[in-house]
């Protein structure tokens, strides 16, 4: 939790900072003004895909060796994973109305990353509502999510979609690579920043989970 | 008339390619883009200040949610640290 207060004002600054570097990216050929949304939109997947490769991890370790602490932790990520995936599947449909002339297509790409984000809403329900238990099972979904990643990520690539390729970003001109890495900077300190004061609550929930049970003994 | 027939079918199948890549027809005028019906007009700015929007609003009420819940812990914690004190 040391860490909390610089990564959360750096993340702040560079978010707050974002909007002017995004203004100074030159515009798109094709699609113009509505493909900044791509500044966004993109790293909101990057990190979710991160929050969801921590969740997986945190969830194999509480699988095998009965962790607390990863338990909390993969909670946490399954959360902020869910997050991000919102900012990615709001953002990318006003992003397609403009370029693709529809709100949404149940491409392959689309429904995979849909179907991605309700694995997580499906895991973090069923730590709600499970009962005794719920945390192995929630683990499980964490796991699974994490082997539908790469679906998710390649679908443009296996399957024809009308999705732009995978091959956009590592080929990006320097002006518009600029501003898309420190987006991509921001939203990854903004995911570590909401993770850890995530897993703080976790922490202090516990703590109150062993009052009660001190005051039942 | 079987040479004939030959010859017809002949400029028919060489016709017919050519005439199918032929250039699609010069745009015989402008149309302003207000000139456009409604359904086909659409701005990318809204779009484009909605999504931001989105991004921000949604990082505020998940701050927003984590304080609410963290304060509900340390209300909890307190009134149960009162009960074992007495």
């Amino acid at each position: 939790m040391k860490a909390f207060g610089p990564v959360a004002v750096l993340a702040g600054l560079m978010l707050a900072a974002s909007p002017f570097m995004i203004a100074g990216a030159p515009y798109e050929s094709t699609m113009g003004l509505v493909q900044k949304i791509f500044y966004f939109h993109v790293p909101s997947w990057f990190a979710m895909f991160t929050a969801i490769a921590i969740c997986g991890v945190a969830s194999i370790i509480h699988l095998f060796k009965n962790s607390p602490r990863m338990d909390r932790i993969a909670e946490a990520a399954a959360e902020i994973a869910v997050l991000f995936g919102l900012m990615g599947l709001v953002t990318g449909p006003l992003w397609g109305r403009k370029a693709w002339g529809v709100w949404w297509q149940w491409d392959a790409k689309l429904t995979i990353a849909l179907l991605l984000e309700l694995t997580f809403i499906s895991g973090i329900l069923v730590r709600k509502y499970g009962g005794p238990g719920s945390d192995k099972l929630a683990a499980a979904v964490g796991i699974f999510g994490l082997a539908v990643v790469p679906f998710v990520y390649e679908a443009v690539n296996i399957w024809r979609t009308i999705h732009p390729l995978t091959s956009v970003v590592p080929t990006l001109p320097a002006p518009m690579a600029g501003p898309f890495w420190f987006c991509v900077t921001a939203f990854m300190l903004l995911m570590a920043a909401l993770l850890m004061l995530r897993v703080n609550l976790g922490k202090r929930q516990a703590a109150l989970d062993e009052l009660y049970l001190a005051l039942e003994d | 008339m079987r040479r004939l027939l030959i010859v017809f079918t002949s400029l028919v199948l060489l016709a017919v390619p050519a005439f199918a890549g032929q250039a699609p027809a010069g745009q015989s005028g402008f149309v302003p883009v207000d000139s456009l019906p409604p359904s086909e007009q659409l701005p990318a700015a809204p779009l484009l200040i909605s999504a931001y929007a989105f991004v921000w609003i949604a990082v505020i009420v998940y701050l927003f949610t984590i304080w609410r819940r963290l304060n509900k812990v340390e209300a909890d914690m307190r009134s149960l640290a009162n009960k074992i004190q007495r």
